[in-house]
């Protein structure tokens, strides 16, 4: 075996690709999420709907696809890869176990959180990209120009109970996988000191709160102001 | 559950403990009582007085390992009441006491369950997969020779003080038998990063981190998620910093080092 294959199918390595691919993933999220708050600008959709066009034709977004569809892939197969061969590890389980004395229960869900995560993007991709990019929304003309009118697309799904519900669920284990996975990551990747490692947690502890709290606004906005309200 | 015991009153307990006659049997939790056990007593003497009536009844007595009862040598184990070493952190099982508990109180007790640790009786489980790992790297190349004075090499105190906490590992192997993946990086990382702050350990530096993880990969332990358990159950103390070092370490070596 080559010294690159030997180091990365080690579990060291294995868990650098997920650490790595997992900040670059948090990444993405803040890109999305600062993308989407134009969903409350109040235009009827315009901005939106301008930016989304933006997203879907400008080539270097197109490239940054790519890179992100493998970054998923790669964060998705080595995560499952690892949690499966930990969970061969005991054999045995304990009669009795207290884990919660020592540990958090989101550090030691991780796998059954992604997975949750998963779920989620499969739903939400299939609503959305795949409609936005293969499906045939309505055009809608803004200052002279025919756009496709994703904007209703997004606020009609938000107008559902249950689609609201799979939002806010797909959040809070998306919030639970980055408190611990946040600052693991810079744990993995061998950043680990008194100097900078509280500053580490703290951020980490805020970004899991924030982004999955951002993105759970959308649904909940549009739900409450549409449906509750009217 | 298990609380203080303020009196000195002596204990009635009720224990359920993993019986197992070898390696290939299967095994069963059987339930045994203690009368009369002193809150003074350590674990492992409660778990004598419970032998001898075994012995008196004509029952095989339960084996568990056991050797300084002072917890420096790493040999006790003992799953307690869901806990590696019982209720108390930064405890050995010899060094707990029966004052954790209560009269009354039902205590588990199992081995230290993973694959690489396969159980040989009892209580008792071959944990020869650390000394292996070890022995792919722990250790330092040193020239025969006049015996050099003490002091020789300088080393700034504070290195010298997180080498020696990473030393104080006993091997006993909590660290495994509390996580949830089985991993051994807690105790690979205290003896890797013992050797790789120190001078003395330079000359093996990178060749000793990438035998020690091969081995411990190969022994089968999981992979570590930072879930903190080890630490958090580690009678010593060693800290997770150990392991961010492990893998800056392999990280460092996997590139760096000469072997292809
Ligand atoms: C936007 C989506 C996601 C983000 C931002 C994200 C982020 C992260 C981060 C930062 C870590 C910590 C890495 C480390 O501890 O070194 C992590 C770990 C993990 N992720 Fe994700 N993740 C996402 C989606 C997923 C999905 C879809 C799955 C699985 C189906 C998944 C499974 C895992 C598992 C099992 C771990 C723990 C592995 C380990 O710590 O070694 N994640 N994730
Ligand atoms: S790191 Fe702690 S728990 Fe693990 S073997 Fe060493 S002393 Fe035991
Ligand atoms: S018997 Fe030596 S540490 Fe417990």
């Amino acid at each position: 075996m080559s010294w690159f294959s030997k180091t990365f199918s080690s579990s060291i390595g294995r868990k650098l690709l997920v650490a790595v691919t997992g900040l670059f993933l948090c990444s993405f999220l803040v890109v999305h999420l600062v993308g989407n708050l134009q969903l409350f600008k109040g235009d009827g959709g315009a901005s939106f709907n301008i930016y989304s066009h933006f997203m879907a034709t400008n080539p270097l977004i197109r490239t940054m696809e790519i890179v992100l569809v493998l970054g998923f892939g790669f964060h998705i197969y080595e995560a499952l890869v690892l949690t499966r061969r930990n969970k061969s590890v005991r054999p045995v389980a304990y009669a009795y176990n207290r884990p919660q004395d020592n540990s958090n229960w989101s550090s030691r869900n991780m796998g059954l959180l992604g997975t949750v995560i998963l779920v989620f993007l499969i739903i939400h991709l299939y609503n959305f990209f795949w409609r936005a990019r293969f499906g045939e929304p309505n055009m809608i003309p803004i200052e002279g120009t025919d756009y496709d009118d994703l904007y209703s697309v997004v606020v009609q799904s938000f107008h559902l109970w249950w689609y609201v519900l799979i939002y806010v669920l797909g959040q809070i284990a998306l919030g639970y996988h980055l408190y611990h996975g946040f600052s693991s990551a810079f744990h993995t990747l061998g950043l680990n000191h008194k100097k900078y490692t509280p500053a580490i947690q703290k951020f980490g502890a805020f970004f899991s709160i924030v982004v999955p709290a951002g993105f759970a606004s959308m649904p909940l906005y549009f739900f409450i102001k549409d449906v509750v309200l009217s | 559950m298990a609380g203080n015991n303020p009196n000195s009153k002596p204990m009635n307990l009720t224990l359920r403990v993993w019986r197992q006659k070898n390696s290939q049997a299967a095994g069963t939790l059987e339930t045994y009582q203690v009368k009369d056990i002193s809150p003074e007593m350590s674990f492992l003497e409660m778990m004598d007085v419970l032998n001898e009536d075994l012995l008196r009844s004509g029952v095989d007595p339960i084996a568990f390992d056991h050797d300084c009862r002072e917890g420096i040598c790493g040999m006790c184990s003992l799953y307690i009441n869901g806990r590696a070493h019982g209720p108390e952190r930064g405890t050995t099982t010899c060094q707990l006491h029966m004052r954790k508990f209560s009269d009354g109180d039902t205590i588990t007790i199992e081995p230290w369950r993973a694959g690489p640790f396969p159980i040989l009786k009892d209580l008792c489980v071959d944990r020869s997969a650390l000394d292996r790992i070890q022995q792919a790297g722990g250790y330092i190349s040193v020239n025969t020779g006049g015996v050099p004075d003490a002091n020789e090499i300088p080393i700034p105190k504070p290195i010298a003080d997180k080498a020696f906490d990473a030393a104080t590992c006993i091997q006993c192997g909590a660290c495994v038998a509390a996580c949830k993946n089985g991993s051994a990086m807690l105790f690979t990382s205290a003896k890797v990063s013992q050797l790789a702050m120190l001078p003395q350990g330079q000359v093996e530096r990178k060749t000793r981190v990438e035998n020690m993880v091969a081995q411990m990969d190969k022994e089968g332990f999981g992979a570590c998620t930072n879930i903190g358990s080890c630490a958090a159950e580690c009678p010593v103390g060693i800290s997770l910093e150990n392991i961010a070092m492990l893998n800056r370490e392999y990280i460092g070596a996997s590139f760096t080092s000469e072997n292809v």
